[in-house]
């Protein structure tokens, strides 16, 4: 990489932008070519944390391979599991209880907010305002107390496996959920309040990073990046799964297409996450927690594909077997890398902290990105 | 009231009895230096601690409270690891303008210390022209910053201390307006005559809505000037690492770190000095019983209540606001900033001659 850093023939600085920089949350290598204050190309540089964990997959077996998926998108692990789980569930067509799918659905939703939350503390931060960081991971603690009592992990759980979940919810599960959404919806005004409504933050995130929609789609955008273009894209919606055709919710859609609408998107998804749980705490259904399966799990040969909503965008997982009990190949389409492919497109033009509050609103879990 | 001015006068005429009038210079002199690099030295321990434990009560953290009691002794321990330190020079860097940075940025802010008044009659220097003085000081820091990010070699240094630059000289001009409306209220550009000119009532409350503003641009600029966010363009965390003193470590960081504390002590300092009487206690017009009580606090206590408390408003705003991009920034100051304070200058300078104030 050395040799292309330094001044360009027009005299542009190139300058190195990670993989140990405080904006990229992770290893993420930018080189990006900066004419004074302007950005004129941004070219991401992948692999620092690649771990392989396709290849290892192919030696897993169908039971084991979902607990490497954690590590993947290490901050919404319940809904990678998920996605995996389902996607052996419909290779095998188990039927999955139906106290398992909600259970599910209400963890892959607190698990949204947890996400969201996080990231909009690190959005804040980028944008030098260090103080929501800890107003987020405040509320954030009370939902990975919530997930430690019942999966007995806080980041990287587990806990959806092929036929249901591992282990029946905690006793007192229902109620600190309950406790748990008191206490968020006055927080989400105390956020507004502290960040939305700030004139700097409004000035810094309207009519920067923009991506119109066709761009988005061209580019594979997915989650709360397409969304925030006017791209509709919710999986939940459009391929419905487990029991989120049942569900009162709405997809948020927003038509600015600049960071303060991506910004907008996953304030809201929050609040719209809020309804799905309210709906659901209360109705969670008796039964099993688990449907009886195979002590080993053979999927028929074949070519099996699930796709989930998780808190960044489309997460895909594309399953080829050949009988055996691993698989013979694993793909997973991860959403971070398709709106990572947008940033040179959106940061081009602006100037370097547009580059900065642009990366931001993406969302990127870096892990997620190189798998 | 107590003064220091018995105290002082006593000692002066004892070194003029005992030695002739050269020596006394020097040994004025050299107690003076002393006195400002021990306050320079407090200063900086105290507003480090305060900083983090202002930071930690916003953050709903509880900061540092390992080391001594109440984590007091926190900012000791971290000098004396910083003095262990290796002061590393990078190899592509320009060795002698790198090692002199720290030290202009330094000096600079101790010069600045010399007209303030820190109590009634405490004061290193009353020239005539103090409040000059202060603006043309004040504005050497910016080759200091300059000289880093060019000597040392890296793009990120380089990028923070031009951005640096272009904020510390446009804010310098309504900082400076600002001040000017002070002295247009005073008529003088002696710090003390413009503290004795506030016995009978602050400025900020005698001068109308143009003192109010005047302040208000005053504290703005001063964050700027401060590279203090919202305006910490030079630093910028998230976007350049840590700007113009990238390459420092050990002890030439700690320099631009303390000098960084002193320069927002000294900026609340002058806003205290010219806005809020300085050492003057609060007094209210010819309310001479009133007067009297609040005579009774010592006028150290009022000029470092004061300073503290608009430290702690800098502060406060550190942790609140997110931080502007460079364009907004030069935006805020050359399109509102500049015209409000040249506007307000002429509403004070009406004021003044009309007579309206207090």
């Amino acid at each position: 990489m050395v040799e292309e850093l330094g001044t360009t023939a027009e005299g542009d600085l190139v300058i190195n932008i990670g993989p140990q920089h405080p904006a990229t949350h992770g290893v993420l290598n930018l080189v990006v070519t900066l004419n004074g204050e302007t950005v004129k190309k941004v070219e991401p540089h992948l692999g620092y944390i690649h771990r392989s964990i396709e290849k290892m997959c192919e030696s897993l077996s169908y039971r084991q391979f979902i607990y490497t998926t954690s590590r993947m998108d290490y901050l919404s692990s319940h809904i990678n599991n998920h996605a995996c789980a389902l996607c052996v569930e419909k290779g095998l067509q188990i039927e999955v209880p139906e106290r398992a799918q909600v259970i599910r659905v209400l963890m892959d939703e607190l698990t949204r907010i947890a996400s969201h939350l996080l990231w909009w503390g690190a959005q804040a931060m980028d944008l030098g305002a260090f103080t929501p960081y800890f107003y987020a991971f405040r509320e954030r603690e009370t939902i990975t107390t919530i997930m430690e009592e019942t999966c007995g992990a806080r980041l990287t759980m587990n806990y959806m496996v092929p036929g249901g979940v591992m282990a029946d919810i905690h006793p007192s599960f229902q109620q600190k959920v309950k406790e748990f959404l008191l206490l968020i919806q006055s927080k989400i005004d105390e956020y507004d309040e502290l960040v939305t409504g700030n004139i700097i933050f409004q000035n810094r995130m309207k009519g920067v990073g923009f991506l119109s929609a066709a761009d988005a789609i061209s580019y594979g955008c997915t989650g709360p990046t397409a969304r925030g273009s006017g791209v509709s894209s919710d999986i939940r919606k459009i391929y419905p799964y487990e029991v989120y055709s049942k569900l009162q919710f709405d997809e948020i859609l927003e038509t600015a297409g600049d960071s303060f609408a991506r910004y907008l998107v996953r304030m809201k998804e929050i609040k719209q996450s809020i309804r799905i749980i309210e709906q659901l705490i209360d109705n969670i259904p008796a039964g099993d927690f688990q449907s009886k399966t195979k002590a080993v799990l053979k999927l028929p040969k074949g070519e099996f594909y699930q796709r989930v909503e998780t808190a960044r965008g489309e997460l895909g997982v594309y399953i080829v077997s050949e009988g055996g009990t691993t698989p013979y190949r694993i793909k997973f389409r991860s959403p971070g890398f398709s709106n990572l492919s947008a940033l040179d497109h959106m940061a081009k033009g602006g100037k370097l902290g547009d580059l900065i509050a642009t990366m931001g609103t993406l969302d990127l879990v870096i892990p997620d990105i190189d798998r | 009231m107590v003064s220091f001015h018995s105290i002082t006068d006593s000692f002066k005429t004892w070194l003029n009895s005992t030695f002739n009038p050269t020596i006394t210079i020097m040994i004025e002199s050299v107690i003076v230096i002393l006195l400002a690099i021990a306050l320079f030295a407090v200063l900086g321990l105290v507003l480090v601690i305060m900083e983090r434990r202002v930071a930690a009560f916003i953050q709903i953290r509880l900061g540092p409270n390992r080391v001594g009691p109440l984590g007091l002794l926190q900012s000791t321990a971290d000098t004396l690891k910083l003095i262990m330190k290796e002061g590393l020079t990078p190899s592509g860097a320009d060795k002698f303008l790198f090692n002199l940075a720290p030290f202009v940025v330094m000096i600079v802010a101790m010069l600045i210390l010399a007209p303030i008044g820190f109590a009634k009659d405490f004061q290193i220097w009353d020239m005539n022209i103090g409040v000059l003085y202060l603006s043309a000081i004040s504005s050497i820091s910016v080759i200091g910053i300059l000289m880093a990010g060019w000597a040392s070699n890296n793009k990120y240094s380089l990028m923070g201390a031009m951005r640096s630059g272009a904020q510390i000289v446009s804010y310098e001009l309504s900082a400076g307006l600002s001040i000017l409306s002070v002295v247009v209220l005073t008529g003088s550009l002696k710090l003390s005559d413009i503290v004795a000119s506030q016995e009978n009532g602050w400025w900020i409350f005698k001068g109308h809505i143009p003192a109010i503003i005047a302040f208000v641009i005053f504290i703005i600029a001063a964050t700027a000037e401060t590279n203090r966010a919202p305006f910490d363009m030079a630093e910028a965390e998230s976007e350049l690492t840590a700007g113009f003193h990238t390459e420092y470590s050990g002890m030439k960081f700690a320099l631009f770190f303390l000098a960084e504390y002193i320069n927002i002590f000294i900026v609340c300092a002058i806003a205290s000095t010219l806005f809020l009487g300085g050492w003057m206690p609060f007094h209210i017009g010819s309310f001479t019983s009133f007067n009297h009580i609040m005579d009774y606090i010592p006028s150290s206590i009022w000029f470092f209540g004061k300073t503290f408390f608009l430290i702690f408003v800098i502060m406060w705003f550190r942790w609140t606001f997110p931080r502007l991009r460079i364009d907004q920034l030069l935006n805020l100051e050359w399109k509102y900033l500049l015209p409000i304070s040249l506007f307000n200058l002429l509403l004070m300078t009406m004021v003044a001659i009309m007579g309206w104030h207090f």
